[in-house]
């Protein structure tokens, strides 16, 4: 089988299970699965600039909390329909993410990471200072009667489940294809070394300011469903633990994956739900399994695998 | 560049058992997740306890999980509800709206809970009051949050154990204003929870004939408050503080050395000093100054029996410490609504003939039918009045002062003071 077949039959195969496990899985677990699919399109978003392009950035709060908000004011204030709130939410993360490309990739490094974390920081205390607004830190209900799209019912867990596998598929093939794609290999060549392509004659900043925008549209699409799908708003989602999560899922997962934000991101999840039944310490136990699995898997769980079975992962 | 791997790739016979061995064990723990799916009405009613145990409300969590504990095991020693023992399931929030959505949802779908209970934190219960209400799961939260009140929450969230911040402030303006002073200013963190107090407080004070001269806000993130007295009018009589947070400490030290013992009578609410000694080192400048208090945290001397009864069964001492460590101050001005709230519920059930998650909206129902909740060993902090339609109970407030390191007593509300008039009625709302 050619690798490209395996690779298809991989991702094809992942998202027909999660489908097929709509059917199967207990309440719980099919609620647990819709929430890990939505915040895995948000981890997707964070790898296609970590992963892929190498730029570790600390602000991706800012992103999903811009998809959140550009989804829910209107949506709240203005009574705008579904559909185009999720338009909105998508544009002001996109257009956000453009602009701030502009400024922080004049930086690299830990400059960089310094950059982005201040942006998400300034963004996250306009969210409160706007307080009147965005009901601040407390956050508001999105209303159940608001959450229809096309005639469904996204507060149905069915309907809510569907989406964010919708949501989640889009995302994966969105970075299944760019990774594939001239452009997308020329973003993982950035990362190996910048220098190199420059000097092969690719605008590397560009590129860079390319990944930034995809990587922030997809993070604010993930941020519009969270929105949408669970019925609140807040300004917890803008804050710097919502930068660290993503860059941990993807760690755990396999940085530079395609699978690997999903894989990290329903592992850290049952970590965490798992462990909280045992021990009041759970977060303890949460630091010693990512210890643990960066002493003995480094480069993640898929990463993992990519490294000692399947060399074709993409 | 990533480092080329040239070893082949094989599955090796023991790495297949081993993941064959891992599906099997994940295969057979199938069954335990779909166990708990109907309460059985032989089994003990479930309550599921939303508590904050880690990030910024664990103080509270500890003090609301003591007297949960307490009321429980009364109630059980008592026969329990409808004869079932009741269980308190408790999960850990972390003080998250995220999580506390997940652990709602934990409580309906997994554990098999009645009801859930228990939450604090306004933006958890903000977070946390969507998935209840689309699970159907009857929600009993002791926030003191204006949101259930305010109509912004749904038909299965109901807060009978505790009062609203809009009534617990407005009720606060007429002794401001006729005992410490009218001219006012307002010092508030810049986030919902200080916007609802300048914004029911102003309202409140301007209807006694009382004035606000300033409004200051203070950014979320600051740590020195220096900079912000200056701007305090001269001619204040009365400065209304609501810092919250690990700022408060500093915030009393910097205003007291700012004024220096010649300052405006100070009024505040004891939400910044909950579980936190009121004779620490720093807080001096309190001396004389004038808080806010759901229940007062030092016996008084006109305690109710019931006070005392409950003190004795959360144990805590008469000067609202651990008994077994006097350095573990309570959150006494809240956590009564743990307790008061396990009697409305238990209450609730026996009303309706509760037998199992099918008679959740009778339960609900049973609630909105209540009104007046004496003073008793069931509610010992004091009479309250429910309104079924806004599902908010109404009760008497406290206000003390601090003399020679202690909270004492020196006016208490009507629950008349408290009310305003409904916002919403739940009870048109489908369930």
């Amino acid at each position: 089988m050619s690798d490209g077949r395996k690779v298809l039959l991989l991702h094809g195969g992942l998202l027909a299970g999660l489908f097929a496990l709509h059917f199967v899985l207990p309440a719980y677990h099919h609620g647990n699965l819709a929430r890990i699919m939505v915040l895995a399109s948000y981890a997707v978003g964070y790898n296609v600039l970590f992963g892929y392009t190498g730029l570790l950035s600390l602000g991706h709060a800012l992103f999903f909390a811009a998809g959140m908000y550009g989804m829910a004011l209107p949506l709240h204030h203005l009574g705008l329909p579904a559909g185009w709130a999720l338009l909105t939410g998508l544009g002001a993360g996109a257009g956000l993410a453009a602009l701030l490309a502009l400024l922080a990739l004049r930086t690299t490094g830990v400059a960089f990471l310094i950059v982005t974390l201040m942006f998400a920081q300034a963004g996250h205390l306009t969210i409160l200072y706007f307080g009147e607004v965005t009901r601040g830190d407390e956050g508001f209900v999105i209303d159940a009667a608001q959450r229809v799209l096309w005639g469904i019912d996204l507060s149905a867990p069915d309907a809510r489940y569907l989406a964010a596998l919708a949501l989640f598929a889009a995302s994966l093939l969105a970075c299944l294809a760019l990774v594939r794609a001239p452009f997308g290999k020329t973003l993982i060549a950035v990362r190996e070394n910048e220098e190199r392509v420059r000097m092969l004659g690719y605008d590397t900043h560009l590129h860079k300011w390319g990944a930034m925008v995809i990587s922030g549209a997809l993070s604010a699409a993930a941020g519009a469903a969270y929105g949408l799908l669970f019925g609140y708003a807040g300004a917890t989602f803008g804050s710097v633990q919502y930068s660290i999560l993503p860059l941990l899922w993807v760690l755990l997962g396999g940085a530079g994956t395609v699978i690997g934000p999903f894989i990290g991101t329903l592992f850290m999840f049952y970590l965490i739900d798992l462990s909280s039944d045992l021990t009041t310490a759970y977060m303890l136990v949460a630091g010693v399994a990512l210890i643990a699995l960066t002493l003995f898997a480094p480069q993640g769980l898929a990463g993992e695998v990519r490294r000692r079975l399947w060399r074709w992962l993409p | 560049m990533t480092r080329i791997d040239d070893r082949p790739a094989t599955t090796t016979r023991r790495g297949a058992l081993r993941t064959l061995a891992g599906a099997a064990a994940g295969a057979a723990s199938l069954p335990l997740w779909a166990r708990y799916t109907h309460a059985q009405s032989a089994e003990p009613i479930r309550i599921g306890f939303q508590v904050h145990r880690t990030g910024i409300g664990a103080a509270y969590g500890r003090w609301y999980d003591r007297t949960t504990q307490a009321a429980a095991r009364l109630i059980n020693e008592a026969g329990g509800i409808n004869g079932r023992p009741v269980e308190i399931v408790a999960e850990d929030d972390g003080t998250d709206p995220k999580r506390g959505a997940e652990v709602v949802e934990k409580f309906a779908t997994q554990h098999g809970c009645d009801i859930a209970f228990g939450t604090l934190f306004s933006h958890v219960v903000i977070g946390s009051a969507p998935r209840a209400g689309e699970l159907k799961l009857p929600y009993f939260v002791v926030s003191e949050g204006h949101h259930v009140a305010s109509g912004m929450l749904n038909r299965y969230t109901i807060q009978p154990g505790i009062t609203d911040v809009k009534s617990q402030v407005q009720a606060m303006a007429p002794f401001v204003t006729e005992t410490l002073g009218k001219k006012v200013t307002l010092v508030f963190p810049d986030y919902a929870y200080g916007h609802d107090h300048r914004d029911f407080f102003s309202a409140a004070v301007e209807a006694q004939g009382g004035e606000v001269l300033a409004k200051l806000a203070i950014p979320p993130a600051e740590t020195s408050f220096t900079k912000y007295f200056p701007k305090i009018p001269r001619e204040t009589e009365v400065l209304y503080h609501v810092m919250v947070g690990p700022g408060v400490l500093t915030f009393v030290k910097e205003l007291g050395e700012f004024f220096g013992g010649r300052g405006p009578e100070l009024f505040g609410f004891i939400d910044s000093l909950e579980a936190v000694a009121i004779d620490s080192p720093g807080l001096e400048f309190l001396e004389g100054s004038h808080f806010w208090e759901g229940m007062p945290r030092y016996a008084q001397p006109d305690q109710s029996e019931y006070d005392a009864f409950y003190r004795q069964q959360v144990g805590v001492d008469d000067t609202g410490a651990s008994v077994s460590d006097p350095t573990d101050i309570s959150t006494y001005g809240h956590m009564f609504g743990c307790w008061e709230t396990l009697y409305v519920v238990k209450a609730a059930m026996e009303a309706s003939g509760y037998a199992g998650p099918e008679n959740r909206p009778a339960m609900i129902e049973a609630v909105e039918a209540m009104t007046e909740m004496p003073h008793s060993r069931q509610h010992p902090q004091g009479p309250k009045i429910f309104n079924g339609k806004t599902h908010q109970v109404f009760g008497r407030q406290h206000i003390s002062q601090v003399r020679d390191g202690r909270l004492v007593k020196v006016h208490t509300t009507s629950i008349e003071d408290t009310f305003y008039p409904d916002e919403v009625d739940y009870t048109t709302r489908p369930f």
